[in-house]
């Protein structure tokens, strides 16, 4: 039998599975319906609801403009499958191409798709984290939580982790009139994600929404009552305050333990896969039946030198999805590359922000346009003489023209005139980024590769 | 300009019902240079990125002296230029405060509490058929609704309407990039300072009695000049732009019966026709208002730095590459992402306005009015080539439901 019609018989009548029923998993099914596959369908997930939309959880949901249980993700047709709802999958056996799930239950793929995600990192002390009135934000009912204490009356307002998680809810927080204290262990908020210079614009931006933001501190304690109630937090410089409500955001752990042992590169850093989302094994050999997509995957990019990315972007664990289904029922000249360029937006004080490309890799940064001063402008980062991403202040407008500079390898700094350019020559800064060996809260682009100028390959016998 | 270039012929009256064919010459190549060093861009993506590039500019101010400057203030005038004629930062921080009262998230009832007067308004133009077994659809029903709409938006009494109109007609001719424009050019400035001294007064006196509408609501936000500016300009976009819109759907859909009797029965066509009218027949037919602050690449081409450009946006709306059979009006076109309201910063700031009266006006003229076709084809159309659309659409018509 030929590969070809193997796919054939693949796209009538075969096993298709998906672990992680979110974002990721359902655009995927629905792309595999759409492009004809009429097999069996199987989503697994762990959470108990159908796919839903994790944005709105730290924006307008804790705001009560929407109630989490109504982020539900709009469906683009119907896909005819079958839910496996509140299950986790706790492992998988290649040889036997089965998933194996909590409760005991098998099921068997002819292709496996994994799109399990993150999970919001906890607490570093368990016993701490267990205390009434500490939060972590990734779920629909994370949300639901936070937002019933929120509103029921709480004085002060403890985030941990100035991210993007953590900004927007010091953000909803001011909004709804509570007292916030964001405590940040870098020198500024977004400061992974978008680097210090940038930083520091939303840095003002909190302090003049009330924020009592305390940068490069870190929370070395949080402090309960007698009956486990969270009352007081104890920081890094000595002091203490009087909070009781904590919000942990300290970024993301991605869902990978559950394959331990099944012999594929998959890690705390992700499942890495190639450009056509085909995982790879220990041995960085491509497999031919599993492929990954969304927050847990990692994948090189030519953009990018190759570096490995892993991304926590919604567009690209829709695109990435749409991909992997697209290839897992093709042939392989018909297979496409995920080349997405990363894209992230949040909102937050009232303020678009919005990134394309990858700023972490930026080794310098220009204000193209507007001003760092009026909180409205375009930076854009340098990588090596190379326009390398772009992030914007209200100024969301601007990034498609970006985009093509940054997937045209246009040169940086930029020296054309441009509507809003305020000064004569660009001159670039240093973008500020944090040393990449300290943790930070996330910085939503994670370059997960090495250098191509190390030599750091080590040969892995067994598990990753 | 000279005669035989291909915009002398876009502008040429004789081409005005049916431009398209011109257009479509243009695409062969998308960046084309005209002999006066204008360059105009005709095919989609590339219309749509350079309407999004930074490089481009709408202040007129940055052409290189011996090139039309549309938009600009004469001297004496002494207004500053409407907000679609600046760039960012002064074009951000105009168009914000203006969005203010018009729009979410500060007033997201706004324009949804103009319905019901625009409704009234509607049925009243639509019982005057009654008895007549011939209208004008532009006199009789395209033309005074936006024209009652814009004065609710601004806030202007409808009554001296008789007033402004003339004003309102000089300054869109203005906009016509015509050979021998000079005169219409200074017609315009002339209407453009007369009609600025009409709102100033008008202006003066909202800030002494506020009163509904936008020009009462941004009065303590803005300066006297910038709020007369941007009243000129609201006053004439609100003018000439839907009457053209809500005339072209009417006739297309006059040409089109069979999708006419499905509209009939299905009044949720609606929504897409009247977006593939947008794509089909849009009202603004192209921007002759940019310039190059920088060489930029397009297509292959390098348009110099200081060139005015003109984006065809009718044209870009009909490219083959964008559009499957784009010369076919098909209200089920899917992924219709037309450029009828512009793109980018500059994207229409009546576009919600226009697509509410837009669904006010054409179900329910089609629902109550029933026609026999339209008397001449082509009607005869405006003289202005950028803000194309009928002067007069008669038609005939043989009853009229309640
Ligand atoms: C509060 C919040 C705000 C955000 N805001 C933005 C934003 O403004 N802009 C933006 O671009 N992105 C934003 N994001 C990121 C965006 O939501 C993610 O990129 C997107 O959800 C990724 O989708 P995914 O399907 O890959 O993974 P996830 O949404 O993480 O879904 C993975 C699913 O798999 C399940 N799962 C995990 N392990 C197992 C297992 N073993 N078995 C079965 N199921 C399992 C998980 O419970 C989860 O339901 C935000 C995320 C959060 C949490």
């Amino acid at each position: 039998m030929s590969a070809d019609t193997d796919v054939e018989v693949l796209r009538r009548q075969g096993r298709i599975v998906v672990v992680g029923a979110s974002l990721a998993g359902l655009r995927a099914a629905e792309t595999l319906r759409e492009q004809g596959f009429t097999g069996s369908l199987t989503v697994i997930g762990d959470e108990p609801y159908e796919p839903y939309d994790r944005p709105p959880l730290s924006k307008q949901a804790l705001l009560g403009r929407a109630r989490p249980e109504d982020t539900a993700l709009p469906r683009r047709r119907d896909i005819d499958a079958v839910w496996r709802l509140g299950v986790a999958a706790e492992g998988l056996d290649r040889d036997a191409k089965q998933v194996r799930l909590a409760n005991g239950d098998t099921v068997a793929y002819d292709r496996l798709l994994i799109t399990t995600g993150t999970r919001a990192r906890p607490w570093i002390h368990p016993e701490e984290a267990g205390l009434d009135g500490v939060f972590v934000l990734r779920t629909r009912d994370d949300s639901a939580r936070l937002c019933r204490k929120l509103t029921g009356g709480v004085s002060r307002v403890l985030v941990i982790g100035a991210g993007f998680t953590g900004s927007e809810v010091a953000s909803a927080c001011r909004e709804l009139g509570l007292e916030v204290t964001v405590a940040e262990r870098g020198p500024a908020p977004l400061v992974g994600a978008l680097g210090g210079v940038v930083g520091a614009v939303a840095d003002r931006l909190q302090r003049r929404h009330g924020v009592d933001l305390r940068c490069g501190i870190s929370v070395t304690a949080l402090e309960g009552d007698y009956v486990g109630r969270l009352r007081r937090a104890h920081l890094s410089d000595g002091s203490a305050i009087d909070v009781d409500v904590a919000v942990v955001s300290l970024g993301a752990v991605r869902n990978t333990e559950w394959l331990a042992g099944s012999g594929l590169a998959a890690g705390p850093r992700g499942i890495a896969c190639d450009a056509g989302c085909r995982v790879f094994d220990v041995n960085g050999i491509v497999t031919d039946d599993i492929y990954a997509a969304g927050d847990v995957a990692r994948s090189p990019h030519p953009l990018f030198d190759y570096q490995f990315l892993s991304l926590e972007h919604w567009g690209n664990a829709v695109e990435q999805a749409e991909i992997a289904a697209h290839n897992m029922i093709c042939a392989g000249p018909d297979r496409r590359p995920h080349l997405w360029l990363p894209m992230f937006w949040s909102s937050q004080f009232g303020v678009n922000i919005k990134s394309v490309g990858v700023p972490p890799l930026g080794d310098q940064l220009v204000v193209a346009q507007g001003t760092l001063g009026e909180e409205r402008f375009v930076a854009v980062y340098g990588y090596r003489g190379r326009v390398i991403a772009a992030a914007s202040f209200d100024g969301a407008k601007w990034l498609g023209f970006y985009q093509q500079q940054i997937e045209s390898g246009a040169p940086f700094p930029p020296e054309y005139r441009t509507v809003d350019r305020r000064t004569e020559t660009l001159e670039p800064v240093d973008p500020a980024f944090p040393d990449p060996h300290l943790p930070t809260h996330g910085p939503t682009v994670t370059l997960t590769g090495h250098s191509p100028s190390e030599r750091r390959i080590k040969f892995v016998p067994s598990h990753a | 300009m000279t005669p035989d270039t291909i915009s002398a012929q876009i502008i040429d009256y004789a081409n005005r019902a049916d431009p398209y064919p011109l257009y479509a010459e243009l695409r062969k190549t998308p960046v084309r240079r005209e002999d006066d060093g204008t360059y105009l861009v005709s095919t989609y993506y590339e219309v749509r990125s350079l309407a999004n590039d930074p490089r481009l500019s709408n202040d007129t101010r940055n052409r290189p002296p011996g090139y039309a400057r549309p938009g600009q203030p004469a001297e004496e005038s002494g207004l500053p230029p409407g907000f679609i004629f600046t760039d960012p930062p002064v074009h951000d921080r105009l168009r914000d405060t203006i969005n203010r009262p018009f729009g979410p998230p500060h007033s997201p009832r706004f324009l949804d509490a103009l319905r019901g007067d625009l409704t009234k308004v509607v049925t009243e133009l639509l019982d005057a058929f009654e008895g007549k077994d011939q209208v004008d659809i532009v006199e009789d029903f395209a033309y005074p609704l936006p024209v009652t709409a814009i004065c609710k938006v601004l806030g202007v009494p409808r009554e001296d309407e008789p007033r402004f109109h003339g004003w309102a007609d000089a300054l869109a001719a203005a906009l016509d990039p015509r050979p021998g424009g000079d005169d219409a050019e200074q017609k315009g400035q002339q209407a453009r300072q007369e009609l600025g001294s009409y709102l100033a007064d008008l202006i003066e006196t909202k800030r002494r009695h506020p009163g509904p509408g936008i020009l009462s609501a941004l009065a303590p936000d803005m300066t006297p000049a910038d709020l007369e500016a941007t009243a000129v300009l609201l006053l004439v976009a609100g003018h000439e732009t839907t009457v053209n819109a809500i005339t072209n759907t009417t006739l297309t859909l006059l040409r089109h019966p069979d999708i006419l009797e499905r509209f009939q029965k299905e009044p949720d066509l609606a929504v897409p026709l009247i977006e593939e009218v947008l794509r089909y027949e849009p009202p603004v037919q192209f921007v002759t208002w940019t310039t190059a602050l920088a060489d930029i690449d397009v297509a292959g081409t390098t348009i110099p730095k200081g060139s005015p450009v003109w984006l065809m946006l009718a044209a870009a709306n009909r490219d083959p590459k964008r559009f499957k059979d784009p010369d076919r009006f098909d209200p089920d076109r899917k992924d219709n992402e037309h450029l009828g309201f512009y793109t980018g910063i500059h994207y229409c700031f009546g576009a919600p306005l226009a697509r509410i009266e837009l669904h006010m006006a054409v179900p329910e003229l089609f629902r109550r009015v029933k026609f026999s076709g339209p008397l001449e084809d082509p009607p005869p159309y405006r003289t202005n080539a950028v803000l194309r659309g009928p002067r007069h659409l008669p038609v005939a018509i043989e009853g009229l439901t309640s």
